[in-house]
């Protein structure tokens, strides 16, 4: 991320004088531009400065087309009064935004160094064989079957799940090389799977319309995978276990 | 056996600890109506008093950064909840907000009336999408509740809450990187001073605190402020959650008071896994220095890791036994701040891509022994002289692994190759070793 920098500094005066974008983005699916500009509006309205909006924006563009396309970026600049050119400097930025068409799932290992050491290497590795796919890139998928891509992913905060996956930003948790393989078939072949704290996975395009700012469609999804997983709750059973062994104490005394 | 004390882990046991109902279950939204009862400057000074240090890795005093807030200032106020978590081992505030994120809600609500901003946003990293739903419907149901929105419990007092994404980038996890992001810009390092407390979100005084620190501030207000400070210690009262992680028996989230060392905190998970010993770890995750066995007995506080040569970070203590090697570890983690690494200072942008290729030939073997002095020297360069603290804490695993394991590096020098089998290292490795020796 590291090979733009002379971008609109928000202290530069005149940083925003560059000509905002005119109306072209979606011209060949009017009613597609006229359902984003909805939900475009929605989200506007929930800062007190319309481009804090942008993040939601790509989001919501990716939730369209599957990564930020042309027409993508030309929409957040129409909608926030941006040239193209600033909407870019940001999406590049950001490692959630594609700019290239993501499979019907993104699908994420874990590399950093307690997971690679955990065995998450070892997943990655099996993975890319598997699907005979190098690091970001996409599956071809045969006839009937789903794509994936497949990339290795930092830190995902679930260091006490090691190794971690993540299907469309789902958690996958304690995973094998094994696990990771029938995983992955599954997610090819169309089946439906769940996540370890989470609900059925959906599609690439549908995460990111919740990531944009619009709640899961699915009522029950957010109650999916209960309140915590098993490693989230060690402490509080032995804690639990403490209480009982002095009330215990107490008691007898 | 040492005390645990779960206090925003209590309830996660409910299968339903996440909804308004299951929060109220256990004692939440009590906190607000006392809150909501007192002059805000008399919050502060509770938060002041308890000494309530924030839990974002740096440690301030919250209660302090509250009161640099200035008030009748005729500007807009804001607080940011920085729910970035990114920083490598740090895995606490993923898991409460999953199972609690009604008493950040609450926590957001007190700390508002207290500093005086109408407008909250919890900046939460976009790579957790289930606790993007939780965090959703847990802010919705706060607003049908009358938590949020217009004149809150008939106080007078108006409250937006904001839920937005990331976009995947470990830097918008540093303060004023995360304002330029909720901006909608890259989110790159801003210049300080000014501070936020002075010019934050919009140029206007902005609150940015940690998960845990806003979360941790409705049981004060429940239980007072001395129940808060007989957890812990003097200098770093009340709890905390510890995240033990890698090659431990029972890795996990295990809240206790601040000061518990590292031995006490093993045995209650079971200790190192079976058969191995600890090697090395990280005390509050890769930006703080190693420490390894001779600092078991080290109080995790804010003094105590800080005396032995580390800092206490994030409490994400990251477990590593003698299988792993230390040259491969400290690369991954070179290979993260090199690509997270926004390009904004030199030392960093170039420091962290010299890290990268000096220790790749270092791990295969292909390095020379005046290596270790020019990734010491390439150290220098870079602590002190990036322009945020996450070029400083790039240099921590590389000094602090050459310090204790200077003689590994060499070893891989000596015997051209690296000298562990990774496959030793992974989760699954015990059962596979047996099969092997029985076979
Ligand atoms: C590179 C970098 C990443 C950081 N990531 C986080 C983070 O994910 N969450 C967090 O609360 N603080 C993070 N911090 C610390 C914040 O800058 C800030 O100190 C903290 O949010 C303040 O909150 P507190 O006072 O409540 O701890 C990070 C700092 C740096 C330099
Ligand atoms: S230290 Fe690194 S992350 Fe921080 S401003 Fe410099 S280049 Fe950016
Ligand atoms: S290192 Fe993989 S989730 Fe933290």
């Amino acid at each position: 991320m590291t090979d733009v920098f002379i971008t609109s500094n928000p202290q530069l005066p005149g940083a925003n004088t560059t000509a905002p974008a005119t109306q072209t983005s979606y011209a060949d699916a009017p009613e597609v531009r006229e359902r984003l500009v909805k939900d475009a509006q929605v989200l506007i309205a929930r800062y007190p400065q319309p481009r804090s909006a942008l993040l939601p924006l790509l989001h919501l563009v990716q939730s369209q087309d599957g990564y930020v396309t042309g027409d993508g970026v030309q929409f957040c600049a129409e909608m926030l009064g941006l040239s193209t050119a600033e909407v870019s400097a940001v999406s590049t930025f950001y490692s959630m935004y594609k700019n290239k068409p993501v499979g019907d799932y993104h699908v994420g290992v874990c590399t950093n160094a307690l997971c690679a050491i955990m065995g998450g290497d070892e997943i990655f590795a099996t993975l890319k064989a598997h699907l005979a796919v190098g690091n970001d890139e996409r599956t071809s998928p045969s006839q009937g079957e789903r794509s994936l891509t497949l990339e290795h992913i930092e830190c995902n905060a679930a260091c006490d799940f090691a190794p971690v996956m993540t299907v469309n930003w789902e958690f996958f948790d304690n995973m094998t090389p094994t696990s990771a393989v029938e995983l992955v078939d599954a997610l090819l072949a169309g089946h439906e799977v769940s996540a370890s704290r989470g609900p059925a996975v959906c599609s690439f395009r549908q995460t990111e319309r919740i990531l944009a700012g619009f709640e899961d469609e699915r009522p029950d999804a957010v109650h999916a995978g209960g309140s915590a997983g098993p490693a989230s709750l060690e402490g509080l059973k032995l804690a639990r276990q403490q209480q009982q062994d002095s009330d215990g104490a107490e008691d007898r005394a | 056996m040492s005390k645990l004390s779960p206090v925003l882990s209590r309830a996660w046991d409910d299968p339903r600890s996440y909804t308004l109902e299951g929060y109220r279950r256990h004692d939440g939204y009590q906190a607000i109506g006392k809150a909501l009862a007192m002059p805000p400057d008399d919050v502060i000074k509770l938060v002041k008093d308890s000494g309530l240090r924030g839990r974002g890795g740096a440690g301030f005093p919250t209660g302090m950064k509250w009161s640099f807030i200035p008030q009748g200032d005729n500007k807009p106020h804001y607080l940011v909840v920085n729910a970035d978590e990114s920083e490598p081992g740090t895995c606490k505030d993923i898991p409460f907000l999953m199972a609690n994120p009604h008493e950040l809600i609450e926590g957001i609500i007190i700390a508002c009336y207290a500093i005086r901003a109408d407008r909250a946003f919890i900046y939460l990293r976009g790579e957790v999408v289930h606790v993007l739903r939780r965090l959703q419907a847990a802010v919705r149901e706060a607003y049908e509740a009358g938590y949020a929105g217009k004149n809150i419990l008939g106080s007078g007092f108006d409250l937006e809450i904001v839920v937005h994404a990331g976009a995947g980038a470990y830097i918008c996890g540093e303060e004023t990187a995360l304002l330029d992001s909720l901006e909608g810009y890259r989110g790159q390092p801003r210049l300080r001073p000014p501070f936020p407390a002075i010019e934050g979100l919009y140029a206007s005084p902005t609150v940015v605190n940690n998960v845990e620190s806003v979360a941790s501030v409705p049981a004060i207000l429940r239980n007072g402020v001395d129940w808060f400070r007989s957890f812990g210690t003097e200098k770093s009262p009340g709890f905390v959650l510890y995240s033990l992680s890698g090659h431990v028996t029972r890795p996990g989230q295990y809240e206790g008071p601040l000061g518990m060392t590292l031995r006490e905190l093993l045995d209650l998970a079971g200790g190192v896994r079976a058969g191995h010993r600890l090697k090395f770890w990280t005390p509050g995750g890769s930006s703080t220095p190693l420490l390894t066995e001779e600092h078991l007995d080290v109080p995790l506080d804010f003094e105590g890791v800080g005396a032995a040569g580390s800092m206490l970070g994030t409490r994400a203590l990251q477990i590593f036994d003698e299988t792993v090697c230390v040259v491969r570890t400290v690369l991954r983690w070179s290979e993260f701040y090199k690509h997270e690494s926004c390009g904004k200072c030199t030392p960093c942008r170039e420091g962290t891509y010299w890290y990268v290729q000096m220790l790749q030939r270092l791990e295969s073997g292909k390095g020379t022994d005046t290596d270790l002095e020019k990734l010491l020297d390439l150290s220098d360069n870079i602590l002190g002289r990036a322009f945020c603290a996450l070029g400083d804490g790039a240099t921590s695993p590389v000094t602090s692994s050459i310090q204790y394991f200077r003689d590994e590096y060499l070893e891989h020098l000596r015997s051209g190759c690296c000298p562990f089998d990774p496959a030793l290292s992974t989760a699954w490795a015990p059962a596979l070793a047996t099969t092997g020796a029985r076979a």
